[in-house]
């Protein structure tokens, strides 16, 4: 098994949460009322503990003593491979959790076959972060069915927040040359084949909420490839700048 | 969202199944699922309990100071009424 796809596999996998720990973590302070700022914290902490276990094993493989913080703040945006959806920025409460949503109900789906790699690592972080994930996806779940039947204000606008994300949640199940043969050697996920099943429970929640699902939007990619959006940029200079200003600097 | 949404619910957690459920505090949520979540965020950070209920507050009764007098001095001069003259074997752990 050539362990650099392995490695470049690990990394993307943690890239994604790492990324969506950072944008969940700018709502500390800044929630609607105290019990979501915390709630949002909480989760937000769940994603920075599952992106350090990833990046962690992802720093074992590439050896020469690397480690997760290298990994997380001594790369440029170019070299960062999460999906573009986890960077896309929290905008307003219901953005935030149309993307939770999006990303959640993904992960749910993602794990749970994550869970029979073949590579125990994996496997065992995937077991863990499995009952966080169905947590969270019952908590920005709920919050889309409440904003959905809310007034017509926060109806409009979570309307607004999937027809701005949806776009993007068509990368969450695309398959990479690498993907492919991590499936193949039954290391990873097969992505594509989780689509319907994403659909079938993002359905059902947009029925309860009123809400509808955008039809024939334009689609966009490219995290995978560290093509991002412009947000980025802006996301990693503040994640990164205490290394980047005193490199190397240790609490 | 206001506060003027929100509702007060009362938080009660089972430290242990076959336990006591005991009152932790207050939080706010505009829905019973809601209120659940909070709870669960705000207090069982640490593992502290295997349930958790919430109340409405406003379903909650409560005396009021005033009856204090009337409500609780009677038993100050009752003596018979607590359990103090059994025995209790060490091995009982909850009572």
């Amino acid at each position: 098994m050539a362990s650099g796809n392995l490695f470049q596999y690990v990394l993307s996998i943690g890239d994604d949460a790492l990324i969506t720990a950072q944008r969940l973590s700018e709502w500390a302070y800044r929630a609607p009322f105290l019990e979501e700022d915390i709630a949002l914290s909480n989760i937000s902490l769940d994603m920075f503990g599952r992106a350090n276990l990833f990046l962690e094993y992802a720093a074992s493989l590439k050896g020469n003593d690397t480690t997760a913080d290298d990994l997380a703040f001594k790369r440029n945006e170019r070299e960062f491979t999460n999906k573009l959806l986890c960077e896309q920025p929290n905008g307003n409460f219901a953005d935030t959790m149309i993307r939770q949503f999006f990303l959640d109900t993904f992960n749910k789906l993602f794990l749970i076959k994550l869970i029979d790699s073949n590579d125990d690592q994996l496997s065992a972080i995937s077991q863990k972060a499995i009952k966080e994930t169905n947590y969270h996806i019952r908590h920005s779940s709920k919050w889309v069915i409440r904003l959905g039947n809310g007034t017509a204000e926060s109806h409009a606008k979570v309307q607004l927040a999937i027809d701005n994300l949806w776009m993007f949640t068509e990368e969450l199940f695309e398959m990479n040359e690498n993907d492919i043969q991590m499936k193949q050697q039954k290391v990873g996920v097969d992505c594509t084949a989780l689509k319907p099943q994403w659909d079938i429970i993002i359905n059902d929640i947009f029925l309860e909420a009123r809400v509808k699902m955008p039809q024939d939007l334009y689609m966009t990619t490219g995290g995978r490839h560290g093509l991002h959006t412009e947000h980025l940029g802006h996301l990693l200079s503040d994640m990164q700048y205490l290394q980047r200003a005193y490199p190397d600097a240790k609490w | 969202m206001s506060k003027a949404t929100l509702q007060v619910w009362e938080v009660f957690i089972q430290p242990k199944t076959g336990a006591h459920f005991q009152h932790m505090g207050s939080v706010h949520a505009a829905d019973k699922e809601m209120a659940l979540q909070n709870a669960r965020e705000l207090y069982t950070r640490r593992q502290e309990g295997t349930c958790i209920w919430v109340v409405r507050s406003e379903n909650i009764v409560s005396s009021k100071p005033e009856d204090n007098d009337s409500f609780f001095d009677p038993a100050d001069d009752k003596i018979y009424r607590y359990p103090t003259f059994f025995k209790v074997s060490k091995k009982v752990k909850d009572l």
